[in-house]
């Protein structure tokens, strides 16, 4: 019997959709673990927190640690440049949000809302230009933060971009002082 | 197999009769060697045979190598060193493999040239053009896999780079960056896949080459007229094609020793010439080298993809249509993408009646405009982004683009062609006179 004469399909067509969909889902099913085995295994993802002791770590000086097998900057900043990135209007910076992932998503990137401690001296940031993921050098460019030698980022003493082809400011990653001179990445 | 006219093997003796019932695998041999060839094919006709030749030493040489590398962050560096110093002729076999990249590469992009001077790409060749570009897709992936292996400074950074480029997809690209590595960065999880990969692809490839060569046996070869084979009788098919064996055959193997000449000069006496020196310091997730160029084979696409930098009005233009979806960076990834794939729809942008190269007039100067832009671009990814180069590479990434999706539409509209030879027997006389065999 024709499907125009039986609107309402018959056994054979239940049978052959009920095996196509099961076959599909069999498919489905066998197919995932080959694609999600590629993602992050538990022991990649178990390595997500560490403890940064960074009392050797003097003011105007820099500690590079590798979190998650990227590099973190973590700097003690001197007044110098606490200041000038403070006195940086928003106005002037060509990403205006703050991509700390210790705050909301709508933070904007005055300094406040970079820096780790209040006193504005701890700057801790993902060491990975947001251009091409090379890795900044310190102290250089043109506003005496980060200089990317790859394709020629200029980051401020706050990790802002300001000129070059980076679309985005460095980023913050989830970071706490448990102690004093211990700092919590992740 | 070819729908020109030609004798079929016929088994003779009773072993060849019995076997051919069974397995017809000699008369495809036979029908694929003897397949009916335009015996007016120039010397541009020789790369097909030099890559085929590249794949097979590849994999060769890589076979070998792999039995003494190891896949690991901590001693893949170190497994390279026991090669080159350690392992008997260890040093020789991996020069052959790292040049043989190369020679891999520049065989390949003549080849592509020369298929779109000749029109190679047009019907009924679109299936050949198309599994073609599949193949230098898997070329470029394999390659790119294979240079992350020796766990150097460009190997690490460079993945850094090009898996970057994944990561600036809106939405979901730090997703598919963060799958494609296995972790949130460049590390063991990658190291150890690529090399999975890298000794997987080179046998996809082999299995493409085995399609694209039977496309082309399919519709039979173009040739530098670009007018078809007579197939209305196996008379007339004879006097405008010659069998492959032992008349090509031959020819590309006589092209192939004079290119292996050069290819065994470069290897013996500067095997690193067209490597870079940071590739031989450890890999250091925490220092990039100051200045990271990829190999030369991907220069062309990595100046695309560095031309369109955010105050180019396109990518204005691009970020405000799409409500900024569409930054300066992935507008790049699109770019680089992009120019393969104008490259393969050649086919279909491409609106001429006349296939030869030879035989339009307007096309052959855009023609020749786009290998000098090619070489341009080769040239200019290698350099830093400072004026002059910024321009430079913007006004040679855009005539790439220009000529697949302007220039090649509208000659076939305003150029008026000249007259192909009726036969390729007139083209092949014209040339070598009527008395030549």
């Amino acid at each position: 019997m024709s499907h125009a004469d039986d609107p309402q399909g018959n056994r054979r067509d239940f049978l052959y959709y009920a095996t196509g969909s099961a076959a599909v889902v069999a498919t489905g099913a066998a197919v995932w673990p080959l694609v999600n085995q590629m993602n992050a295994s538990a022991d990649v993802r178990a390595l997500a927190s560490i403890r940064v002791d960074v009392s050797s770590v003097d003011v105007g000086s820099q500690l590079t640690v590798l979190w998650q097998g990227k590099p973190v900057f973590i700097r003690a900043r001197t007044d110098e440049e606490i200041e000038a990135a403070r006195n940086t209007p928003l106005t002037d910076l060509i990403d205006t949000e703050a991509r700390n992932d210790n705050l909301s998503a709508e933070a904007d990137a005055s300094d406040a809302h970079r820096a780790l401690s209040d006193d504005g001296v701890w700057l801790v940031q993902i060491g990975i230009c947001t251009h091409l993921g090379c890795v900044p050098i310190g102290q250089s460019g043109d506003f005496g933060g980060w200089y990317c030698p790859c394709h020629g980022s200029h980051y401020d003493t706050a990790g802002r971009i300001r000129k070059g082809p980076a679309p985005r400011n460095l980023e913050i990653p989830v970071a706490k002082f448990v102690d004093d001179t211990t700092i919590e990445l992740g | 197999m070819s729908g020109i006219p030609h004798d079929h093997y016929e088994p003779k003796t009773r072993f060849e009769k019995w076997f051919e019932s069974r397995l017809p695998a000699i008369s495809l041999l036979y029908n694929t060697l003897m397949i009916p060839t335009p015996r007016n094919l120039n010397w541009m006709w020789i790369w097909g045979v030099v890559l085929v030749f590249a794949l097979v030493l590849q994999i060769a040489t890589g076979v070998v190598l792999a039995m003494h590398y190891t896949p690991h962050v901590d001693m893949a560096f170190a497994s390279i060193e026991h090669i080159m110093r350690d392992v008997n002729s260890g040093h020789m076999i991996r020069y052959f493999h790292a040049n043989g990249a190369s020679l891999f590469f520049f065989a390949v992009y003549l080849h592509i040239f020369r298929g779109l001077y000749y029109g190679s790409y047009k019907a009924p060749r679109e299936i050949t053009w198309i599994v073609g570009m599949l193949i230098y897709l898997v070329m470029m992936g394999t390659a790119f896999m294979g240079y992350v292996l020796p766990w150097g400074q460009m190997s690490f950074h460079g993945t850094a780079v090009i898996t970057g480029l994944f990561g600036a997809i809106p939405l979901v690209g730090e997703t598919i960056q963060s799958w494609l590595l296995g972790a949130g960065a460049v590390g063991q999880p990658a190291l150890n896949r690529f090399f999975s990969l890298h000794y997987l692809l080179p046998f996809i490839l082999a299995g493409l080459v085995i399609v694209h060569v039977w496309a082309f046996h399919t519709t039979g070869n173009n040739n530098p007229a670009g007018v078809e084979v007579r197939r209305s009788s196996k008379e007339e098919a004879q006097k405008d094609t010659l069998p492959f064996w032992p008349y090509f055959v031959i020819k590309d193997l006589f092209a192939l020793v004079v290119i292996l000449v050069v290819f065994m000069a470069i290897v013996g006496f500067m095997p690193n010439y067209l490597g870079h020196a940071d590739n031989y310091i450890q890999a250091n997730p925490l220092a990039t080298p100051a200045h990271i160029v990829p190999e030369w084979y991907f220069l062309p696409f990595y100046a695309i993809l560095r031309a369109f930098t955010a105050d180019v009005w396109a990518v204005q233009f691009a970020h405000w249509i799409t409500f900024g979806i569409v930054d300066a960076k992935f507008f790049g990834v699109l770019a680089m993408f992009g120019a393969i794939l104008v490259l393969a729809l050649a086919p279909w942008l491409d609106t001429s009646s006349v296939r030869s190269g030879r035989y339009r007039p307007m096309f052959r100067w855009w023609f020749a405009l786009l290998a000098v832009d090619f070489v341009v671009l080769m040239w200019v990814g290698a350099q830093s982004t400072e004026f002059p180069y910024d321009w430079i590479s913007l006004i040679a990434a855009t005539y790439w683009f220009v000529f697949f999706l302007i220039i090649l539409p509208l000659l076939g509209v305003i150029e008026k062609p000249e007259t192909p030879p009726a036969t390729i027997e007139d083209d092949f006389n014209a040339h070598y006179g009527p008395e030549a065999k």
